[in-house]
């Protein structure tokens, strides 16, 4: 590999003084002229993109090694962004960790918050104790946050190939839903909403109508987008044929959500493995056979269609009733029950100071994140802070596939294809 | 071996999910038992979950066989982790993989058990791809050692942290 040494630690001095004699003593050596003989001949070039790239979205470093402008070889290097999340949550009680799984992926906190309470419900077997009320708001919540998810990625995708203004109009869209969040639980972006048993407390009466606004909006907005990008020659030439990955190598590498049903697997753990009540549902899984860059975006796009779908399906579903699950060593009172009854108030106290058992045993369950596969895996010893959490963050797994994919495409190429993954480095580095 | 791990009073709850989607597991710890035998360990089943504890010498056969089997499939790797169980165990770490099997829609545990001492384990990538990052990470922050990985480096911690931060005599402050 051509990669040029200048001799700068000698040139800098043993104080680190710049010394301008070493300058003229280094600058036209034979061994120097040689080098850069060779690394002209030697056509291959390394370049380390990031991480401070801005279509890297986020801290991701790639080590790239180009013949002209062409990818040989795509290396990422993560961990920039690792603060030790599942070291954090072994000494955090179950319902403080709720609020760590916020900022894995931290466009979908609501899927990451499902993912964990969901996990937790099944190592205290109260699975299907949560109420049918709990479960719809669970579901409209998740797919609400899976429609933002996909927005940023969609703005952000379309930023990194050249098509400025999409940007702009997805983050409006975004923008709706964030502020339905903020009406729901006064977070935007670190939600915390779901609790081990249930919600926290019921959503308020005026949100179904704000969802149901934004509801009759969406199919517009999406409309828009769809003719400014799905249609233009420039954004199909940058897409299609880019970044192929077939469904038996997509699997074999792991790959799970939206860019493995791209490829023309159609698994998606909403109907493989139904949770929340997804089975009951009325949606479509779309798949694209081509496995490209365009084909992800296709999955995408027509993946919105569907979870605006499931979000009116929800809406009709509200029917008043409980929100937490009939156990009172789980889940917190209510709180003109508390301050009137001795029991719930004992419960209140407990519950707030010392959190509650789990019994001892491990779980894995996994959710479909907008991104793909969210799993979590909990190890408890039977106390009231897990043994051991681990996430099996889908953004992790997917970006692992990059060099397989960008292996033979242009440079510019590779950008198009991280896009298309949809990753987010704060759950790959966790 | 505990021979009556699947008898139906296990668990009522997991029992029934058995029985209506994943009727093809129950088949498949068989076939596992009856051809890898004195490999297996146990197979536990917990909250509708069945865990494979299997020798650390065969746990790539038995991926492999769990991989092409018509009657397992399991094609997905969906995880692989490491768990310290404490400094006073023996074994002390553990390897868990979770496998999933999209053609027969199922899902399975396997787990494998190694000392402090000789803390290593055969590496799956080989069988799966997707086992590369995963085994990276666990050598990283659990300290287990994949023998046979392509490349086993750190992949999050920097590269001057020594120790692994998810071993439970790792401290939480003071680094």
């Amino acid at each position: 590999m051509g990669k040029i040494i200048l001799p700068f630690n000698n040139i800098l001095g043993t104080k680190g003084h710049f010394d301008m004699s070493k300058v003229l003593e280094y600058a036209p050596t034979k061994a120097f002229e040689q080098q850069i003989r060779e690394s002209a001949l030697d056509s291959n070039i390394t370049v380390s993109m990031g991480p401070q790239h801005p279509s890297t979205h986020g801290v991701l470093r790639l080590e790239v090694v180009l013949d002209g402008e062409t990818v040989i070889s795509a290396t990422p290097d993560i961990g920039y962004l690792h603060t030790g999340m599942e070291k954090i949550m072994e000494t955090k009680k179950y319902q403080q960790n709720i609020t760590v799984t916020d900022r894995m992926d931290y466009l979908n906190p609501m899927g990451n918050n499902l993912g964990y309470v969901m996990c937790v419900e099944k190592l205290l077997d109260i699975v299907d104790d949560i109420p049918p009320r709990a479960q719809t708001i669970r579901v409209l919540l998740v797919e609400l946050q899976r429609i933002a998810s996909h927005m940023v990625w969609l703005g952000t995708h379309a930023l990194d190939i050249g098509a400025m203004s999409m940007f702009f109009y997805c983050f409006r869209e975004r923008e709706k839903i964030l502020n339905i969040f903020e009406a729901v639980c006064g977070g935007r972006m670190t939600v915390s909403f779901f609790r081990v048993g249930g919600l926290p407390y019921d959503i308020p009466d005026f949100v179904p109508s704000l969802i149901k606004d934004f509801c009759d909006n969406f199919p517009a907005a999406l409309k828009e987008y769809d003719t400014l990008l799905t249609g233009n020659k420039i954004y199909q030439a940058r897409t299609r044929g880019v970044g192929i990955i077939t469904a038996e190598n997509a699997i074999a590498w792991g790959i799970t959500g939206p860019s493995l049903r791209g490829s023309g697997h159609d698994f998606d753990i909403r109907r493989y493995f139904p949770y929340c009540g997804y089975e009951t549902y009325d949606f479509d899984v779309p798949v694209e056979k081509e496995g490209d860059v365009f084909a992800r975006y296709m999955v995408r796009m027509r993946e919105l269609k569907e979870s605006h779908k499931i979000v009116l399906q929800a809406l009709e579903r509200l029917k008043p009733g409980p929100v937490k699950a009939d156990s009172p060593k789980i889940c917190l009172p209510e709180r003109d029950v508390m301050l009137n009854q001795m029991d719930a108030l004992i419960h209140h106290f407990l519950l707030a100071g010392l959190g509650f058992k789990v019994p001892a045993g491990e779980a894995y369950h996994s959710i479909e994140g907008s991104k793909g596969e969210y799993g979590v895996y909990i190890v408890s010893d039977g106390s009231e802070y897990p043994y051991r959490v681990h996430v099996r963050g889908p953004s992790f797994v997917n970006l692992q596939a990059l060099p397989v994919m960008a292996k033979g495409e242009m440079i510019a190429d590779t950008v198009a294809i991280i896009g298309s993954l949809d990753i987010v480095l704060g759950e790959i580095d966790r | 071996m505990s021979q009556d791990a699947l008898t139906p009073t296990d668990d009522a709850q997991g029992e029934n999910l058995v029985v209506e989607k994943r009727t093809g597991l129950e088949q498949v710890t068989f076939l596992v038992k009856d051809k890898f035998g004195d490999s297996i360990l146990d197979i536990a089943k917990k909250i509708g979950e069945i865990t494979i504890f299997v020798k650390r010498e065969s746990i790539v056969e038995l991926c492999l066989f769990l991989r092409d089997n018509e009657e397992s499939k399991f094609d997905l790797l969906s995880d692989l982790t490491g768990v310290d169980r404490g400094i006073e165990e023996d074994p002390r770490f553990e390897v868990n993989y979770h496998l999933t099997s999209l053609p027969k829609r199922m899902r399975l545990r396997l787990k494998v058990r190694v000392s402090e001492e000789d803390c290593s384990v055969p590496t799956v990538t080989g069988v799966w791809p997707t086992a590369d990052w995963h085994e990276r990470e666990t050598f990283d922050l659990v300290g287990v050692r994949f023998e046979g990985h392509p490349n086993l480096r750190k992949i999050l911690t920097p590269d001057d942290l020594e120790g692994h931060p998810l071993r439970k005599d790792f401290p939480l402050r003071g680094y």
